[in-house]
């Protein structure tokens, strides 16, 4: 019994190359990674921002009068939750329970508001103190990158209440669940980008 | 892939994008597990004042960071060779060095500009211009 590729080879000329570039067939998929991976380069330089200016106080306070780090410690916790229970809300998906998944998907996003709420309320404790962004330039570094990291976590909810509405009315089509996986890595990036602001702007902030 | 691929590569990211792992419930929380380890300790050893050696604690605080990314990227993002044919790797790579040469050129660069500039140190305040402690 001979094999398949001899009897094509024997009726058909070989191919050895492809005719045309093979790309992965969901290419939105690398292309957000990508759009992730630059995301990475602004969070980048507003890393460098705070660590070159992070103790420039201008006379102002320091890190260790300002920063509230039981309050970091429950912001931190809801945030990683948020992301393991948005990961509970895909595997859900990839099993078509879509009830399931709504349900997770709504506590990640509950627990991402609760998140920037807490953070705009440690802003305004801050400003409130005179302690605000133009105070100075440990300050402004340090409101620019939390803060572009809150308005992406903001962004994410209004996103995930966009494609939960989305999921409802028209299911679990192919669409959707591209979206969902989008918004997915968006997720756990900006989790994995709060590591870096909690570890360096706040917990060694407050050690200068 | 059912069909012979004389080419060997072709085949490689069309898998069905609909059927590409989501991670496992076992991934997700042992990255959960790992990652609030790894984030109690910092906050344990800041909070608590355990370590005076400053520099070492920076150092500490730092390495778990980066322990704690890779743990993300592994066990959340699921980032691995395999995914949409190693393109994602490639560019993960290419970001990480260019972001390690952002953040350690900026360092380096203002550290040694502010140890060696000092515009406003007191003790040139009162040299007129041009006068002898012009280095």
């Amino acid at each position: 019994m001979s094999t398949t590729a001899i009897d094509a080879a024997g009726t058909t000329p070989p191919e050895f190359y492809c005719r045309e570039e093979a790309p992965p067939r969901n290419g939105t998929l690398l292309g957000f990674w990508i759009y992730l991976m630059s995301d990475c380069f602004i969070f980048a330089s507003l890393f460098a921002c705070n660590a070159v200016l992070g103790n420039q106080y201008a006379g102002g306070p320091t890190g260790a009068e300002v920063l509230d780090l039981p309050g970091l410690a429950l912001n931190t916790a809801l945030l990683l939750v948020s992301s393991v229970v948005f990961g509970f809300a895909m595997l859900e998906m990839a099993r078509r329970r879509k009830g399931a998944m709504l349900g997770w998907l709504a506590l990640a996003g509950v627990l991402a508001a609760a998140f920037v709420g807490l953070e705009i309320h440690e802003f305004l404790g801050m400003i409130a103190e005179g302690a605000g962004p133009g105070r100075s330039a440990f300050l402004s570094s340090f409101f620019t990158l939390v803060a572009t990291h809150g308005l992406h976590v903001t962004l994410g909810v209004l996103w995930l209440i966009v494609l939960m509405v989305q999921s409802i009315r028209f299911g679990l089509n192919e669409d959707n669940v591209r979206r969902l996986r989008c918004l997915s890595m968006f997720w756990h990036f900006l989790d994995l980008v709060w590591v870096g602001v909690f570890s360096y702007v706040y917990l060694i902030g407050v050690l200068r | 892939m059912s069909q012979p691929n004389p080419s060997g590569h072709a085949a490689a990211g069309n898998d069905d994008a609909m059927h590409e792992h989501h991670g496992s419930l076992r991934g997700y929380l042992t990255g959960f597990v790992l990652a609030a380890i790894l984030t109690i300790i910092p906050f344990w050893l800041v909070m608590d004042n355990v370590i005076h050696n400053r520099p070492l604690l920076v150092f500490i605080i730092l390495a778990l960071a980066v322990v704690q990314i890779f743990v993300h990227i592994v066990y959340f993002l699921h980032l691995d060779t395999r995914s949409e044919s190693g393109w994602n790797m490639m560019a993960f790579i290419f970001t990480a060095v260019l972001v390690i040469i952002v953040l350690g050129a900026s360092i380096w660069v203002m550290y040694n500009e502010n140890v060696n500039m000092m515009p406003m140190s007191p003790q040139y305040q009162h040299h007129p211009i041009g006068g002898p402690s012009a280095k």
